[in-house]
């Protein structure tokens, strides 16, 4: 036992390692009321640990170049020992990152853990977030089926399609006039390298975390009630009750990411979709293009707004301004309490026309365009952003409950 | 180190010197990397524009030259080929050419720089096939009110000989046409036109 705590010691004297261990884990108070919700957060930190692992063994069987790519995923599929495993993890993880991020935005949203003296930590996660949709988008060119290629097509044309620089941009984008071998090959070395930035901006996000403490389901700052050590009353140290908390929450994660690996990967045609199963063809648009579903809602917001004199310039604006406007969302709330549990009827009536105008938007844009379906989405793309836009009005408005001075269970 | 007869302004001015000089060092520094991106040697040879021989094309022919890895036809067209153009506007989605498809010097009724000859890019804007020339008038299986143009054999998308896409068929939008440009009467260079946009 001695010769542990001399071992600790030695390494103490020479880096903070007990230091760091208890300011982070064993001596880092959560409030104690922490729900489901709070499963997320660690979630999106194993699959993120997920994605890199299986990401660099597929690298290791993968071939960024246009005339083998496909025909290596297919090996990586049939020939390589357990290669189907390591692929159906990575390709499912893609979609789960994204459906725990979203699970883990929507709790910021329910709690108000934007809210000063948060706004810091909201913007990093929206930066951590758009670094996630780049990182799926530049991989999704990887398998070089039919969806990623004119996906791809799709979605570089966005950047054409400003005004002036556009159309050079585009092509400076893509090493070449088309989506060529030149913009893989571009498009693996970025997904191989963003991985490794978002790890970090996940570290800078938690450095932030620690720094202003967790917020919890009342909103409560728990700093404000500090024992006679200085210990916040309603706070428990993060190592072992939310670390072994968390286990359980992996546990019931794992049940459910195992269940779509092994038995549902592709997901009905939406973490993998059909027309990816036939290589690229430049000179065959498929019948219809969708992106990913974690990009639906936005590409849903695209179609929606009708180009103006032959530009599709206001759509992509569009879609480009409902992911900004996130980074405003802690000074459009001017509500005097944080959480959902004390705000008022019209907050609750609006986050609730919010998911349901993001869902829809989600599943109009995996469908073919209508005049009905347009409507809806165009009808979509109005509550979007009547939720963020409005919010400095209908936050004021709204009649809220007192809050309690500690938090209730 | 005493602080004594220490010049800050002297000093802040050197700090603020070395920072400019650094980073204006560290901006030529990326240059390189940000240039790596632009098409290479390769693909720009690739994409170079192609140059047509059209002394031969006789009226109501057409020929096919290949850019960027898709066939552009070069169609001459009759007097009657015009004069039809004309008389089908009705029939068509978007006659006047009002979607993007072609730069803003071929936005009329023949779509080209000299209305004998259209340069179009010879891939279906439905699903990419590449659509079958028929100048014959009237055929049997294309119908009476047919007056020449292409028809896309994949799934059935009619073009007049503009490159119009006609009404109620598959394809969304009018044939894409490429910049080109008359180098002499009898040749035509596709892919650039010498920034006469």
């Amino acid at each position: 036992m001695s010769a542990m705590k001399n071992f600790v010691g030695w390494i103490d004297d020479r880096f903070p390692l007990t230091k760091v261990w208890n300011e982070h884990l064993a001596e880092y108070y959560a409030p104690k009321n922490f729900n489901f919700w709070y499963f997320m957060g660690s979630l999106a930190m194993l699959v993120l640990v997920n994605q890199i692992l299986t990401g660099v063994w597929l690298a290791m069987s993968y071939k960024p170049d246009a005339d083998l790519a496909f025909g290596s995923v297919e090996y990586i599929m049939r020939d390589v020992d357990w290669g189907w495993l390591i692929r159906y993890l990575h390709s499912t993880g893609a979609s789960a990152f994204l459906i725990v991020i979203y699970l883990h935005m929507f709790r910021g949203l329910m709690y108000g853990s934007y809210r000063k003296p948060r706004e810091l930590l909201w913007i990093i996660g929206v930066v951590i977030y758009l670094a996630m949709m780049a990182t799926a988008f530049f991989g999704y060119l990887l398998p070089w089926g039919q969806m990623s290629f004119w996906g791809a097509q799709v979605i570089v044309n966005l950047f054409s399609a400003i005004p002036v620089i556009g159309p050079d941009l585009g092509v400076w984008i893509r090493g070449d006039y088309v989506i060529s071998d030149a913009t893989l090959n571009r498009f693996f070395a970025l997904h191989f390298l963003l991985p490794f930035l978002l790890a970090a901006l996940v570290f800078v996000h938690i450095v932030a975390l620690h720094k202003v403490g967790s917020n919890n389901p009342d909103g409560i700052e728990i700093k404000k009630n500090k024992d006679e050590n200085g210990i916040p009353k309603d706070g428990i140290p993060f190592h072992p009750y939310y670390s072994v908390k968390d286990i359980a929450g992996v546990a019931g994660f794992l049940f459910l990411f195992a269940a779509v690996v092994f038995f549902a990967p592709e997901m009905g045609g939406f973490f993998i979709e059909h027309p990816n199963f036939e290589p690229a063809n430049p000179l065959k648009t498929p019948e219809h293009i969708a992106p990913v579903w974690y990009f639906t809602p936005f590409y849903a917001i695209l179609r929606a707004v009708p180009s103006i004199a032959g530009s599709a310039f206001p759509g992509v604006a569009a879609m480009l301004l409902s992911i900004v406007v996130m980074f405003f969302l802690p000074w459009l709330d001017r509500s005097p309490v944080k959480s959902i549990r004390y705000k008022g009827v019209i907050f609750k009536a609006s986050l609730a026309i919010f998911v349901v105008a993001f869902i829809m938007l989600g599943y109009l844009g995996t469908q073919p365009t209508t005049e009905g379906k347009t409507l809806l989405a165009q009808i979509g793309t109005v509550l979007y952003f009547a939720f963020f836009l409005l919010m400095p009005i209908y936050s004021k408005m709204d009649k809220t409950k007192p809050v309690p001075e500690r938090v209730t269970k | 180190m005493s602080a004594d007869g220490v010049d800050l302004k002297k000093r802040r001015m050197l700090t603020a010197a070395t920072s400019v000089v650094g980073a204006v060092g560290a901006g030529f520094v990326v240059y390189p990397f940000l240039a790596a991106w632009a098409p290479s040697e390769k693909a720009k040879a690739a994409g170079a524009p192609v140059e047509a021989d059209i002394s031969k094309l006789e009226p109501g022919q057409l020929m096919r030259v290949k850019w960027r890895g898709k066939p552009v036809w070069i169609v001459r067209r009759t007097e009657q080929n015009l004069k039809d153009l004309g008389a089908i506007g009705d029939r068509l989605a978007d006659p006047a050419s009002d979607m993007p498809q072609q730069p803003e010097y071929c936005k009329n009724e023949h779509r080209s720089i000299k209305p004998e000859y259209l340069v179009a890019i010879g891939i279906c804007t439905h699903l990419g096939c590449s659509p079958t020339y028929r100048p014959d008038v009237a055929p049997a299986d294309l119908g009476a009110d047919w007056v020449g143009g292409f028809f896309c054999p994949c799934h059935g998308s009619r073009f007049d000989l503009s490159g119009r896409v006609y009404s109620g068929v598959p394809a969304p939008t009018n044939l894409e046409i490429t910049k080109y440009t008359f180098l002499s009467d009898t040749t035509i260079r596709v892919g650039e036109d010498g920034g006469a946009a």
